[in-house]
């Protein structure tokens, strides 16, 4: 067997044993927010379907991540916000198996609305890599035990957004990527799952950046930021193209189920396929009117879904960005949509609105809500049954049965 | 078989040499820059935990006196298992945590922790000890203190209580340095008639000589070198951008410090303003130079580079940057490089900083020759040296 055979073989076999129904970075195991599962409830009642909600220690904006019959989160609290929480709970009835606190190391300084436990974490499905605003970077095992720990605002100083930073890391090719973009000492960087050193660190524009790193096919990462979106080789932090047109700071890209195109918040929407020799990406649509808010786009069957700042759900044509229908939803969001099979599902941030809506018809629908009286800025996670969901003060989960 | 027993002897050995071990702690003290030492770090935390003695609690926590950041997270997060264990098997020893809080001598954040696994085990007594916390090195425990006094104060407030509640608010500020404190326990005090000095009780520097403005098209003038880097003469006459810039002296009433460079300097944009003060130290001393600015920055003390930031418009607090410097005795130079970008929004109007000096804990060290507060309204002077 030759080598690059052996690395594929084990990559899809390491790819095969995460169960399908854990969640384990931001807007799920492919960065998509789509899960398959058809067993969530849709009429949302809030007598029959919130299973558990458990308290939290403090703010978040994170999403939970799903390992098994486990749920971790990450939370701030004190009113500097330096104090940092990782928390797992049983996933079965919202008890508290283990959680283990931090102090900052660097600035905790956010505006109000945001907060210290913005980024969602990652995980390899036996570990757990918890990134803060505050640039603390927290691995444990699943146990709790700490296996490493680093203040990147130790190592750089002026890596930090007074405004705070959200990007969540995420874990391609066996790496830890980690994107640090702000105004002054701005970079990405590979860390070494195994002990927390840097594999690699490169410059990024220096301008305040929110979104996320999106994992594409072939151990690419996509950077996206204020010039646009990079792909870069998540092992060695190469770039190897550039789509120099310009990108939205907040909303973060979503690529297409199998990795092979890239629907980014940039001029409206531009789709772009990465080409196989590396050269600058195709382009193959824009839609100056499809203006994602502060959630990000997200793909589900033929269509591509996007909500704009006043709350309206914008449903177009996949390949060619034609508009299809809309409908408005009650906003405003900081979350981002997830769907599982026929439903997408999204909460609103004053009063905690959850939403859904179904996507299988000529247009959509409201299915249900269900109001959980919080604020919640942090998008849903999903499980084979349930979707989880965070707010300022609690961790719920929704399912179909208690 | 012989084999598997010597291994197991090997083993029992190496554990019980490395239980709460000073080698385990100072493995985890050694923990260095990007990420240098977390393997051997994971393994010590791995050893460490095993201990069921509250012996090694104590070391654990004795040991953050020594621990820079992340050595101390680590050892934190060893003490939390470790405490957790000794709590289930009820043998955790309040009198020692009690000793070490009491101590103030060890390390402000281990303190509360102690303090922390005093409250979960014996929620009374912890509660008893709060008010004697009122003026601790410990900003967390300070905190408890002034907040009990607080709902104390507004209690009192409430009752009709007016002079109680003065006295307490007062005591309650005399203990507070946090603004998100100062500021409520001085809108009470307002209201019952007392004026506080917010900048005297916060040590801000109210009084500058300003220059201006020095060219910024670009951002360039965040790294380029004005005169005033190089020397400090009031009576000096510059060239400017587009005009002759001299030093003038400008004195702020804002009761949290902000020295506002457009009045001086006129309302401009792509511009560099430097700002210089003196402060007289009645002893060399570790101190801390807080920082609130939305432009970009730099600081020096008696003309050396402390640090700076090129970010613009992301937002201002008291406090946002916590400075440690070491003051010397008698007279201390200060000099402030704000730059203004070219952003024309509305929220990027603020040329400005406001700058404290103050201990660990945020306690206001104030110049021995710091004059009265300026009043609003009064009109600026010209001293020969701008002192606080």
């Amino acid at each position: 067997m030759k080598f690059s055979t052996l690395t594929f073989f084990i990559y899809l076999t390491s790819s095969l044993l995460i169960p399908a129904a854990d969640w384990l970075q931001f807007r799920g195991n492919d960065n998509t927010g789509a899960s398959t599962s058809s067993t969530l409830p849709t009429s949302l009642d809030k007598d029959k379907h919130i299973a558990w909600q458990s308290p939290l220690p403090g703010r978040g904006l994170s999403s939970p991540l799903v390992i098994g019959n486990r749920v971790f989160i990450t939370a701030a609290s004190t009113p500097d916000q330096s104090r940092l929480h990782i928390i797992c709970l049983d996933g079965r009835n919202g008890s508290v198996q283990w959680s283990r606190e931090f102090w900052a190391t660097g600035r905790t300084i956010c505006h109000d609305k945001t907060c210290n436990a913005a980024p969602t974490p990652a995980s390899d499905g036996k570990h757990i890599y918890a990134l803060f605003s505050s640039n603390d970077l927290v691995c444990l095992d699943l146990e709790g035990n700490l296996k490493w720990f680093r203040g990147l605002m130790q190592d750089y100083p002026n890596a930090s957004n007074s405004l705070g930073l959200a990007s969540s890391p995420v874990i391609a090719d066996g790496t830890l990527v980690v994107q640090i973009e702000n105004d002054s000492d701005s970079f990405a960087m590979g860390i070494d799952l195994k002990n927390g050193t840097n594999l690699w660190k490169i410059p990024r524009t220096k301008r305040a950046n929110w979104t996320s790193p999106v994992i594409l096919t072939g151990g690419v990462v996509a950077l996206q930021g204020s010039a646009g979106i990079s792909g870069i080789k998540a092992a060695t932090g190469k770039v190897l193209w550039t789509f120099g047109d310009g990108a939205s700071t907040i909303p973060s890209s979503v690529p297409s189920k199998d990795g092979s195109r890239l629907y980014v918040p940039s001029n409206g929407i531009t789709v772009i396929k990465p080409r196989t020799d590396n050269n600058t990406p195709d382009i193959l649509w824009n839609q100056a009117q499809l203006r994602p808010g502060t959630a990000s786009p997200i793909v589900h069957a033929d269509k591509l879904f996007v909500i704009n700042r006043a709350g309206v759900l914008n449903a177009a044509n996949k390949e060619t960005g034609e508009r299809l229908w809309r409908i408005r939803l009650e906003g405003p969001f900081s979350s981002s949509p997830v769907t599982s099979e026929h439903f997408l599902y999204i909460a609103s941030e004053r009063k905690g609105l959850l939403q859904c809506v179904d996507l299988s018809g000529e247009e959509g629908k409201v299915t249900g809500t269900i109001e959980l009286g919080e604020t919640i800025l942090g998008t849903p996670a999903l499980s084979s049954d349930a979707l989880y969901v965070r707010s300022d003060k609690h961790l719920w989960k929704i399912s179909e049965a208690k | 078989m012989m084999k598997v027993i010597f291994t197991s002897i090997a083993i029992l050995a190496t554990t019980a040499t490395t239980h709460g071990s000073p080698e385990a702690i100072k493995t985890i003290l050694a923990v260095g820059p990007e990420g240098k030492g977390n393997q051997q770090a994971a393994q010590a935390w791995s050893d460490l935990i095993k201990s069921d003695d509250p012996d090694s609690l104590m070391m654990l926590l004795a040991g953050m006196d020594n621990a820079g950041p992340v050595a101390a997270n680590w050892l934190r997060s060893a003490a939390e298992v470790i405490a957790a264990n000794l709590e289930a098997d009820n043998k955790l020893s309040l009198n020692e945590l009690g000793s070490f809080l009491l101590d103030q001598g060890h390390a402000p954040r281990a303190r509360r922790f102690a303090f922390e696994l005093i409250r979960k085990a014996d929620p009374a007594t912890a509660k008893t000890m709060v008010p004697g916390l009122l003026h601790d090195p410990s900003t967390e425990l300070r905190r408890e203190a002034v907040a009990q006094l607080i709902d104390q104060a507004s209690s009192a407030a409430t009752e009709g209580n007016s002079n109680g509640a003065i006295l307490l608010y007062r005591q309650a500020l005399g203990g507070a340095v946090e603004p998100l404190q100062v500021k409520p326990i001085a809108n009470a005090l307002k209201e019952l008639g007392v004026q506080i000095d917010l900048p005297r009780h916060f040590g801000f520097l109210m009084r500058w000589h300003v220059i201006g403005p020095f060219d910024n098209t670009g951002r360039t003038g965040f790294d380029k070198v004005y005169p005033p880097e190089n020397e400090i003469n009031l009576e000096a006459v510059y060239d400017g951008k587009g005009k002759e810039s001299r030093w003038e002296p400008l004195e702020t009433s804002d009761p949290f410090g902000k020295v506002d460079l457009n009045k001086p300097l006129g309302m401009l944009k792509e511009t560099v303003g430097y700002a210089y003060t003196e402060f007289e130290s009645s002893r060399a001393r570790s101190a801390e130079i807080r920082l609130g600015c939305k432009n970009a920055w730099k600081i020096w003390l008696n003309g050396k580079l402390i640090f700076g930031r090129d970010e613009y418009h992301r937002g201002q607090k008291i406090d946002q940057y916590k400075l440690p410097i070491e003051l010397k005795a008698g007279k201390n130079t200060i000099l402030v490089k704000a730059c203004q970008n070219e952003q024309t929004e509305e929220w990027t109007v603020q040329w400005e900083f406001q700058l404290r000096i103050c201990d660990a804990t945020g306690s206001a060290i104030l110049a021995s020759n710091r004059q009265a507060t300026p009043q609003p309204g009064s009109q600026s002077r010209r001293p020969r040296r701008p002192k606080n």
